[in-house]
């Protein structure tokens, strides 16, 4: 009872589909994120959804109120380490997520930017309320002591060195921005370099698969 | 701080250059060995005490940048600023190779550092740099910059940026 054209047809439906998914897994996968492990899901920055980085923590912020990760659930975090007296790198990063918050339109609302600044010596309150919402209104810049930035910057496998050349202090510290998913979880490191457009698009994604 | 040895010839000559190429110039001092475009520092806010300054540096010749100071900032210095492992590092240098012909960049890898600022610089002002210039010859010259402050925000980088 076999219809040789039918099969053959059968056939040629499915190659067809088979090339539609393919072709649709392709386009959704972006440019990177083919190498290491990996939650499946395709980012243009590292997927760090295996490596537990981060977790909880409590600091205090430009009003010296405390504020937990936990605060900014259902939310996508931004966060980095920094300092105000940085000359380049972290006016760079924090324009970048001012113009990532533009870039999403109606859901910029929903990313919370965090300048966890790793100098609390220099950097005030006061001075972390004069510079951080200067990049944009939302954005929160936290501190705390040596002990508590030692302890949230180890969580995040983030390094800072604080050196003193004869009075000149420069800081350096680890560039990547750590994007946080709505329930708390670091999911996306981002390199220094990444585009706006390539970090709004994998905020995009949290937002839309969480 | 006087200009020695500049011929008048290559002043000049550098003069009719940097009119010759007026697109996307900004506020720049020319001397006869130096052409320095899209100067600016970056604005500060209250309570900041360091800023970095921003520039394309082009020498006629070989030279070599060896340092800068300004009225605006106790110290200035060159920095360079590298990517080690993830981690920004910046570190000051002693000087900075101009390679005769080539355009040096002191956007990003390389930038001038304000340190200890006599007080906030807001967007709209301006702030002049003095850089200090070794030739080949081991003869030094003094090159006025005068650099405008840019927002804080200010995207870093050339007037007619790579990527777009």
């Amino acid at each position: 009872m076999t219809d040789p054209s039918g099969a053959r047809r059968t056939i040629a439906v499915l190659a067809v589909a088979a090339l539609a998914l393919a072709t649709l897994l392709f386009l959704s996968s972006g440019s990177q994120g083919w190498f290491g492990p990996s939650s499946g899901v395709r980012f243009h920055g590292r997927d760090v959804a295996l490596e537990d980085l981060g977790g909880p923590f409590t600091l205090s912020d430009m009003s010296n109120q405390p504020r937990s990760l936990s605060d900014f659930r259902g939310k996508v975090v931004l966060l980095a380490f920094g300092y105000t007296h940085c000359p380049d790198v972290c006016p760079t990063t924090l324009a970048k997520f001012a113009q990532v918050r533009r870039l999403l339109g109606a859901d910029g609302p929903r990313v919370q930017v965090l300048f966890v600044t790793v100098d609390p010596q220099r950097d005030s309150a006061e001075l972390l309320r004069n510079y951080v919402p200067s990049f944009d209104p939302d954005f929160i810049g936290l501190r705390g002591t040596k002990a508590q930035i030692d302890a949230v910057t180890k969580s995040f496998h983030a390094r800072y060195e604080i050196v003193d050349h004869q009075g000149d202090i420069v800081v350096d510290h680890t560039a990547s921005t750590y994007v946080i998913d709505t329930r708390g979880k670091t999911r996306i490191l981002t390199p220094y370099d990444q585009p706006a457009r390539e970090l709004a698009d994998d905020v995009l994604t949290l937002l839309r698969s969480p | 701080m006087a200009v020695p040895g500049v011929p008048v010839l290559a002043l000049l000559v550098t003069f009719f250059l940097s009119t010759g190429a007026t697109a996307g110039a900004t506020a720049g001092e020319a001397a006869g060995l130096l052409t320095v475009r899209d100067a600016w520092v970056r604005a500060t806010v209250e309570g900041q005490t360091g800023s970095g300054a921003f520039m394309q540096l082009t020498s006629r010749e070989d030279a070599r940048l060896i340092g800068a100071s300004s009225r605006a900032a106790q110290r200035v210095e060159i920095h360079e600023m590298r990517m080690v492992n993830d981690m920004m590092t910046m570190r000051r240098i002693e000087s900075l190779p101009l390679p005769a012909g080539t355009t040096v960049a002191l956007d990003h890898d390389y930038h001038i550092m304000l340190i200890g600022l006599s007080k906030q610089l807001q967007p709209g002002q301006i702030v002049t740099l003095t850089l200090q210039v070794l030739d080949a010859r081991g003869m030094r010259h003094a090159v006025d910059v005068v650099a405008p402050v840019r927002a804080l925000n200010a995207a870093p980088g050339r007037s007619s940026p790579k990527h777009d």
